[in-house]
């Protein structure tokens, strides 16, 4: 039962993807990140999966429905999550302080409970700029974000970003001036991360809720600016 | 017990295990650099232990480590107040001499 992978990555407990074998570099020259369908081959990892899987159910350890149940569930973790935490966040400052002194505490007030997830808030300002990366592989704050977009888990993203930041964000239409720094955070290990973005100007007196429509997933990455590419789209998409 | 302190200068190990067969998180590009403890994150599984299922063995004390771009790469094309920030386990970490308290 031995494979050419069988050593990577297993066996610990970091919310991995384990396709690396058909992921598709975020390409600047096209902006286009995409994969071909893969409904006809069954890779390694597929096969692995899938016998696994039914190893668990036939030896009577978990149920289809559960499998079926998990798998709703985390579709169901979507990015509005995180764009109403910094909505809030934005609206009542003893929240913000909350959110980034306890965040699991401050989460749970708006009723989103962050699991075993380790979060720390990474609060924008207009000396600092924060933008998040994990060189290793794909490490993300699912539990208030979702699923990772693919260019996040691209090759490209991860060893450029934190090599030429401001090359990277410039191509995602963000441009830093030179006298505010670039903190990128190397998400390597037990730690996830959530960028609260600077709330927009000329958002005084909005509700709650269409300020949390200024707030796209790649804000909270924190390769755009809140109200800029707040559908969550690369800029040149 | 954690063995640094906020603020420490710290050097991450220079080595290069061959991966695999261990699986390290510590990544290449920034071991030998020279950063500052940033925070202590607290004691977690060694990773490298976890790797191979081996769950029981001893803890380590993972830090937030702070480093200074144009330290990391020599050709850094942007200003000198960029950083990254990285999370590091004790065992990668060695002092750098004379500048620690302790």
């Amino acid at each position: 039962m031995s494979g050419p992978s069988d050593t990577h990555d297993h066996g610990h407990h970091h919310d991995h993807h384990h396709d690396h074998d058909h992921m598709h570099p975020y390409d600047p020259d096209h902006h286009h990140p995409h994969r071909e369908d893969q409904d006809d081959t069954m890779t390694y990892y597929k096969v692995m999966e899938s016998a696994v899987r039914e190893l668990l159910i036939e030896k009577g350890l978990i149920t289809p429905e559960q499998v079926h149940r998990q798998i709703e569930h985390m579709d169901s973790r979507t990015p509005a999550n995180g764009a109403r935490i910094v909505a809030r966040a934005w609206v009542d400052p003893d929240f913000k302080k909350r959110l980034i002194e306890t965040p699991k505490e401050a989460i749970a007030e708006i009723g989103h409970d962050i699991g075993p997830m380790h979060l720390i808030v990474l609060e924008n300002t207009p000396e600092v700029h924060n933008v998040v990366v994990c060189t290793l592989c794909s490490c993300y704050p699912r539990w208030i974000l979702g699923l990772p977009p693919d260019w996040y888990k691209s090759r490209a993203y991860r060893s450029r970003v934190v090599r030429e930041p401001r090359t990277v964000l410039r191509e995602f239409g963000t441009e830093i001036a030179d006298n505010r720094e670039v903190l990128v955070h190397d998400s390597t290990a037990d730690m996830r991360y959530f960028v609260l973005p600077m709330r927009p100007e000329g958002t005084e007196g909005m509700s709650e809720e269409d300020l949390a429509a200024m707030v796209g997933r790649d804000a909270m990455i924190g390769v755009v600016e809140a109200g800029a590419g707040g559908t969550g789209q690369l800029a040149a998409e | 017990m954690a063995r640094y302190s906020v603020g420490d200068k710290v050097r991450v190990r220079a080595v290069f295990p061959p991966t695999p067969p261990t699986h390290v998180r510590t990544p290449h590009y920034i071991r030998g650099c020279v950063g500052t403890i940033e925070r202590i994150c607290g004691e977690f599984g060694n990773p490298e232990e976890l790797a191979f299922g081996r769950r029981y063995g001893p803890r380590s004390t993972l830090y937030r480590v702070r480093f200074r771009q144009v330290d990391v790469w020599p050709d850094y094309d942007g200003p000198a107040a960029d950083h990254v920030e990285i999370e590091i386990y004790e065992f990668w970490l060695e002092p750098v001499e004379g500048e620690n308290a302790a």
